[in-house]
């Protein structure tokens, strides 16, 4: 079985955000970058189809130079190789085409993706994915088993799972459940050598064609000071949800 | 091999000779591998230490060895060890990088790793036979077996070459019986294999014997009960006693009576990585003390933005950035030496031994510096966290008495004090280091006038490093006239050599953290390394004043008359500022970059 990851390469959570350009750009300056979380909960499913199933992983990502620490990380975790597509992702259109490309050259048995990017939370981009190539798709899948061609997932639905069963070639949108929290690895230091020896293609994009572009960004609205209204004083609590949050 | 010493600087030479910012590496030059393997450490710290400190602190000694257990399965145990025995083959900086981000949370671990592959499997990695290596080391660098090191005793601690455990060869040659009582003896609880020192007859001199220990089979080994102590707590330390303990005579490490060579070799490695060990516990302290003081509001202020909480945020924050500045400067300096070695034909072993005791100097320089920094940082966080700080339910507790152990093993900071000076002094003997020549230039000058041109001082830190060459007069002048007043029976005059000591340690300190901030402005441009300079200064301005101390203290107590009354004059001139930094304006602008990112960002 030959499964691709994708990887996007993703602000840590702790960052601080800030714009530049006149709030058009997102300010990288001293930004720690890591693997997309829903991404490595993915990629470590991966390697259990790899270690349990002999599968092969190659991961993708559609990114600079400067994704290429954390394309590294993955090999080191365990991926087999990497391809990263050197173009700047100008939305999940131009992302889900470029990385069609490299499912059907490549012809990939399974192609696990995150639900969504912690960056700019789309989640266009495995579902765009999925039709761009033919492919079943489940998306905020929490469970995966694979026998031969046919693929048993689990998916997140309101209050309770949904259990579907459906054929490779198939595209999932995963999320935590995949795998837990306590199964995520830490690449260890064989891992971290071998990783320098594992093959990185770079390639060059096949389209620039994007349908949307970004006007502006603009940060929430800062956290106000907490305001306690004593038990007995339903009328203030009224009159504030009222006229000062406007909620009500 | 006298020619591959030429072009690379030698160890303690850094006292007589300038070194180009170019030449020193710095904590921003680590490769993308390293830091990818500093990340993994420090992820795993973060998530499987940290949060278990509680654990640390109740004597979980069961627990110390599960983490060690971890660490070998992530290859961590194995990171100095060549790959054809099973380990990473990594050089010494991405060692010292490793040891210093695993040390970080608590000094129980940070004591087992380091007696583990540090005293524990050095020894036989730099003193074993190939034999002895395929047999021990493939287990110690995967973690199936731990090691420990047994030199101390009850009655020869920093006397280490006075212990009275004998070996008695038996009379069919084959075995060492050995006998005699170890003390203090970091992971005896769980370790499979002793480095054991022993006296063979009447020899001047220890040997160093590999003794397996299985607790099913003990052949003649008990072990006391585990030591009641002021931090570490579960870090195993217990005394080790020897009864007609049969070792193979194959078991012999090097040869009879070159032990007391391998136990102070073994120790300038760990030494250095001692110093190691004493980075990110630095670093944690403060991220934790400025999480907390910009939290603790008191006077309706968060009690960071008080004058009195900022010094002791920039004051630590600034030792923290001065000791990663100087260990990995002198990390680099033994991984060059080593590399130069191998390339003029060392063996690897042979090239390892003779880089590092090369650097022996700044080895022990290393180990005061970092560990009394450490102390004063846990100290300073306690007290930024107040009453909370005393409570053991905050980290600071269990930092500061952890911290404690590091100014007494691996030798005590008075004995690397004396070291540091007396290693030096032999070196200018040999003609290693020319100490004379320098020390009589300084002589000469103080006879002459000094000049009153006020010096172009436009480039980055060119004041600063105007300073440090001078801070190294002093040395000269205090070391050179008290070696000449007193010849060999200097060594007696232990007051002294500490305040001589002092000064050399401030001196490397001080100029470790300007090359790094100067190197760093010069690639990133000087507002980019504002705080690293800021950082510089205020460590110099300390440096000065403590120097100009030390140095007084010292002159007096040798000298009389009008050689006093010169050296006098030549110490002020020598401290002399042209323009004196705003200490106070630096530690401003230091502590509120901490306060402001919330954790130690340098
Ligand atoms: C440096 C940078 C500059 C950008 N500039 C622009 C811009 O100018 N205009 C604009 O509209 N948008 C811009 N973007 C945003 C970009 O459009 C999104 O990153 C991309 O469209 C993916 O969409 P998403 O984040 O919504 O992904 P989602 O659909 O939320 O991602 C779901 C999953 O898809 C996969 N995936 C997503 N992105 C990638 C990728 N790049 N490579 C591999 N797999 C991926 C991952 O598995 C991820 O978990 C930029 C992003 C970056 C990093
Ligand atoms: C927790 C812990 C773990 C340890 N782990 C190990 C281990 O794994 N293996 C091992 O072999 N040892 C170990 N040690 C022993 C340690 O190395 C010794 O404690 C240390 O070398 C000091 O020896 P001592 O305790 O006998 O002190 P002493 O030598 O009695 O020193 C007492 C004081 O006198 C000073 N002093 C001694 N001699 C001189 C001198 N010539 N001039 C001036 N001052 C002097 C010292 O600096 C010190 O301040 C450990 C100790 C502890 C506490």
């Amino acid at each position: 079985m030959k499964i691709l990851v994708c990887i996007s390469h993703v602000p840590d959570t702790t960052s601080k955000i800030n714009f530049t350009d006149g709030d058009t750009k997102f300010d990288t300056n001293g930004v720690q970058f890591v693997i997309n979380p829903n991404d490595e909960f993915g990629l470590t499913r991966a390697m259990w189809f790899k270690e349990k199933q002999g599968a092969s992983v190659t991961i993708v990502n559609v990114g600079g130079p400067e994704t290429e620490p954390t394309l590294r990380k993955a090999l080191a975790i365990g991926a087999d190789e990497a391809i990263r597509i050197n173009a700047t992702p100008t939305d999940g259109f131009f992302v889900a085409k470029e990385l069609a490309k490299v499912v059907s050259e490549g012809n990939y048995d399974l192609v696990i993706a995150g639900r969504e990017s912690i960056d700019y939370n789309g989640g266009m981009v495995p579902g765009m994915l999925a039709t761009f190539t033919d492919a079943n798709f489940v998306n905020m899948c929490i469970g995966l088993e694979i026998e031969g061609t046919s693929a048993t997932a689990i998916r997140e639905i309101d209050g309770g799972k949904e259990t579907i069963s459906t054929n490779l070639p198939l595209v999932v949108g995963c999320q935590k459940g995949i795998v837990e929290e306590k199964d995520l690895r830490i690449p260890n230091m064989r891992g971290i050598m071998m990783a320098r020896k594992k093959q990185l293609t770079v390639l060059e994009p096949s389209t620039s064609e994007s349908h949307t572009k970004i006007a502006s960004f603009e940060k929430p609205a800062a956290k106000g000071a907490v305001k306690l209204v004593d038990k007995d004083n339903l009328d203030e609590l009224i009159s504030l949800l009222h006229n000062e949050a406007k909620v009500i | 091999m006298e020619t591959v010493q030429q072009d690379i600087t030698r160890g303690g030479q850094f006292i007589v000779k300038d070194t180009a910012c170019e030449n020193v590496f710095t904590p921003e030059d680590f490769s993308e591998e390293q830091q990818m393997m500093r990340d993994s450490v420090k992820e795993f710290i973060d998530k499987e230490v940290w949060p278990n400190k509680p654990r640390f602190e109740k004597k979980d000694y069961a627990f110390t060895e599960e983490i060690m257990k971890k660490l070998g399965e992530l290859g961590l145990l194995g990171i100095a060890v060549p790959e054809e025995y099973g380990g990473l083959g990594m050089g010494f900086v991405t060692t010292m990088l490793v040891c210093d981000y695993i040390s970080g949370a608590t000094g129980s671990l940070a004591t087992a790793f380091g007696a583990h592959t540090g005293i524990g499997t050095l020894p036989i990695l730099l003193y074993g036979t190939a034999t002895q290596k395929e047999k021990y080391i493939p287990k110690l660098a995967t973690g199936e077996w731990f090691g420990a090191y047994c030199l101390t005793e009850p009655g020869a601690g920093s006397d280490a070459n006075s212990g009275k455990t004998k070996a008695t060869l038996s009379e069919d040659g084959k075995h060492y019986h050995i006998n005699g009582q170890k003390m203090w003896i970091s992971n005896a609880g769980f370790c499979n294999l002793m480095i054991v020192f022993a006296r063979i007859e009447d020899d001047k001199n220890i040997t160093g014997f590999i003794v397996e220990y299985d607790a099913e089979n003990p052949n003649g080994i008990t072990l006391g009960e585990e030591e009641h102590k002021l931090g570490i707590h579960s870090s195993s330390t217990r005394q080790v006693f020897f009864s007609d303990t049969k070792v193979p005579v194959e078991n012999m490490l090097s040869e009879r009576g070159n032990g007391f060579k391998i136990a102070m070799n073994a120790l300038n490695v760990g030494r250095i990585k001692l110093a190691a060990a004493c980075l990110d516990a630095q670093r944690r302290v403060i991220t934790e003390s400025v999480k907390y003081a910009n939290e603790r509001i008191q006077f309706k202020t968060p009690i960071a933005k008080f004058g009195a909480i900022k010094g002791k945020i920039a004051e630590i924050a600034t030792k923290a950035f001065v000791d990663e500045s100087a260990s990995y400067r002198a990390a680099k300096a033994i991984e060059d030496r080593i590399q130069a070695r191998i390339d003029a034909g060392n063996s690897h072993q042979e090239a390892e031994l003779k880089g590092v005791e090369e650097f022996a100097i700044e080895c022990s320089i290393l180990k005061v510096a970092a560990s009394e920094d450490c102390q004063n940082c846990t100290d300073e966080g306690i007290q930024i966290f107040g009453g909370m700080g005393f409570s053991a339910d905050t980290p600071m507790e269990a930092a500061w008495r952890d911290a404690r152990i590091a100014r007494i093993y691996e030798g005590t900071n008075e004995i690397n004090r004396m070291l540091s000076v007396g290693m030096l002094i032999k070196k200018a003997m040999k003609g290693h280091v020319d100490l004379l020549g320098p020390a009589m230039a300084v002589k000469d000058e103080l006879m002459s006038i000094p000049s009153f041109d006020i010096p172009d001082y436009s480039e980055v830190l060119s004041e600063e490093k105007e300073i440090l060459g001078k801070l190294k007069k002093v040395f000269l002048m205090v070391a050179g006239s008290a070696a000449q007043k007193y010849g060999t029976e200097l060594e007696q005059h232990q007051q002294l050599l500490m305040a001589a000591s002092d000064i050399l340690i401030e001196v490397y300190m001080a100029e470790s953290a300007i090359l790094r901030a100067e190197k760093n402005a010069k690639r990133n441009g000087e507002e980019a390394s504002k705080y690293q300079i800021a950082m510089a200064q205020l460590n110099l301005f300390n440096a000065v004043e403590k120097i100009n101390n030390k140095g007084k203290e010292a002159i007096i107590s040798f000298s009389e008359g009008d050689e006093q009354r010169m050296m006098l004059m030549g110490l002020k001139r020598f401290t002399k500022y042209t323009n004196m930094p705003n200490v106070i304006a630096l530690r401003n602008m230091i502590a509120e970059k901490v306060t402001e990112e919330n954790k130690y960002c340098f």
